[in-house]
């Protein structure tokens, strides 16, 4: 048969046979991948999503850096049983200025891609401080050491200006107010009208942590509980086609 | 150098190759193989017809049978939802003192309540209801708002201190570390402890007691009973929330606490607010 005999000129040749294996690849990844980018129904149009603010951003990073996703997913599938224990199932736009995004399968503990609001900040701090104190059953191991640890935002105008260069839509103010706003969201008592103003009125402006310094915990306390409550969902229809 | 076989008789043709003088036969695929193989590519294309597969311009091929995740959740949702409706509504329709009185419609309230309860209250309250350092315990006959059905309720549905519900409530213990002087804390920390007789020092309870009438018994009663339509606890139960120890009592009083529950009304459904409110009030402290 010809065609075989062909194939043997790719099967005696490893740079041939290297450069049409990456071809076939390359065709196969197009094919999956590239429609993502264009299709309108990939990520859904809805309101209320918006930029991580400064603070909920450090802490964000801090979640990643104590690789919290090990065990942690931020991804209610849609299963009764899911929608039952965490609430509405996540949506792609609900992810859409996360970069990486924190999905996954993996649970040792609960998902948290809503967990922002359902338990008030000392349970958060005392939670992150020794977990056994509140959910005797839990594994998680103590983050403490994160109160402790003071944090000024001196680089996190530089994180969101990454964060812009990928495609989350900080303004030049925001950027400029990054340092400022970061100290604002966590006192009550300074002037944050201009942090509401660029992130809108939701913003949670409290001292997370409870103590007078800026500290980790405030940060990852404020991400955490914005997860999941940016969607107003009662403006959403979700399209079925999907 | 071991000798090459000899190509017997009706051995099939080789596929030309020869590696040290090594040469492979030409033997056909084994034929189950072959039409695994054939049937999975023709059951990979009826896929893609079926279910939703190919990417064209706008959206993708949403398949012949029209599957939907989406839409399969939201109808598993509608069939539990439908199921329980006769119940839920009767739930909500019947006055909440009444809920009890109907054995079958309490025992539903309190199973699904229980759910409810493991779902969204456990991680602060406990598995158990026992509660955790500054998070209360329910099983017991000491309630900072209020134990009856009625209470149970409000409280579940508006929760205490939050900022997402206006009808949150609320009530805000002054930092003494502010107001008093430190002798005053330590004298009115003697005394809140000598009403569950665990003061250490005599003198100082009986100063402290003149400090607590001024700044304490407005909200926490002349006797340190308390005052539930304020939150304030009896401090005589030696029951404590945040520790009754003479340093977390001087803290208390120093910073004072603030304790938060969220608001339910949004996150659950009248009848699972219903539902755990009468879970609760079962536990055993109700009232």
């Amino acid at each position: 048969m010809a065609i075989l005999d062909k194939h043997k000129i790719l099967e005696t040749n490893a740079t041939l046979l290297l450069i049409f294996s990456f071809l076939v690849v390359t065709i196969g990844g197009l094919v999956q991948i590239t429609p993502l980018f264009y299709l309108e129904n990939t990520i859904e149009k809805v309101e209320g999503m918006r930029p991580y603010t400064p603070l909920e951003m450090a802490g964000r990073d801090i979640y990643i850096r104590e690789g919290c996703y090990t065990c942690h997913s931020q991804m209610i599938r849609p299963m009764r049983d899911e929608v039952e224990r965490y609430g509405h199932y996540s949506l792609a736009a609900e992810s859409m200025y996360d970069h990486p995004h924190q999905w996954g399968s993996k649970r040792t503990g609960p998902d948290l891609a809503r967990v922002g609001g359902r338990y008030s900040d000392q349970w958060q701090v005392d939670h992150l401080r020794d977990p056994q104190s509140v959910v005797p059953e839990s594994v998680m191991p103590k983050y403490g050491f994160l109160e402790h640890r003071k944090i000024d935002g001196k680089y996190i105008g530089d994180v969101m200006a990454a964060n812009a260069l990928v495609g989350t839509p900080y303004t030049d103010e925001m950027l400029e107010n990054a340092q400022a706003d970061f100290r604002a969201q966590a006192d009550p008592d300074s002037d944050y009208d201009g942090l509401l103003e660029r992130y809108g009125d939701k913003v949670n402006v409290r001292n997370f942590d409870g103590q007078p310094e800026l500290t980790e915990a405030d940060a990852l306390v404020a991400y955490l509980q914005m997860l999941g409550t940016l969607v107003d969902f009662s403006t959403f229809t979700p399209d079925a086609s999907r | 150098m071991s000798k090459t076989p000899d190509k017997q008789p009706g051995d099939p043709n080789t596929t030309g190759h020869s590696w040290d003088g090594i040469e492979e036969f030409d033997n056909p695929m084994p034929r189950w193989w072959l039409w695994t193989f054939y049937a999975t590519i023709i059951w990979a294309v009826i896929y893609t017809i079926l279910y939703p597969a190919w990417p064209l311009v706008h959206s993708a091929t949403a398949g012949v049978l029209g599957w939907s995740s989406r839409e399969l959740v939201q109808q598993d949702m509608i069939a539990f939802e439908e199921a329980n409706a006769p119940w839920n509504v009767k739930l909500v329709e019947t006055p909440l003192d009444d809920v009890a009185k109907d054995a079958e419609l309490q025992q539903y309230a309190v199973n699904a309540g229980g759910a409810v309860f493991r779902t969204w209250c456990a991680q602060c309250h406990g598995s158990g209801a026992q509660g955790a350092p500054g998070f209360p315990n329910l099983l017991d006959d000491a309630w900072l708002w209020g134990g009856t059905l009625e209470d149970i309720e409000t409280t579940v549905a508006y929760g205490i201190r939050n900022e997402e519900s206006d009808d949150a409530r609320y009530s805000e213990m002054p930092a003494f570390g502010e107001i008093l002087e430190h002798d005053e804390i330590t004298q009115v920390v003697q005394y809140v402890m000598s009403l569950t007789n665990a003061q250490t020092d005599d003198a100082a309870a009986q100063a402290g007691k003149v400090v607590f009438e001024d700044n304490c018994a407005s909200c926490h009663g002349e006797d340190g009973k308390g005052d539930v339509t304020q939150g304030a606890p009896n401090l005589t139960d030696a029951i404590w929330l945040f520790g009754g120890s003479e340093e977390a009592l001087t803290e208390t009083v120093t910073n004072s606490r603030f304790g938060v529950m969220p608001a339910w009304e949004n996150r659950l459904t009248d009848a699972q607010v219903r539902a755990v409110s009468a879970y609760v009030h079962q536990l055993g402290g109700g009232q």
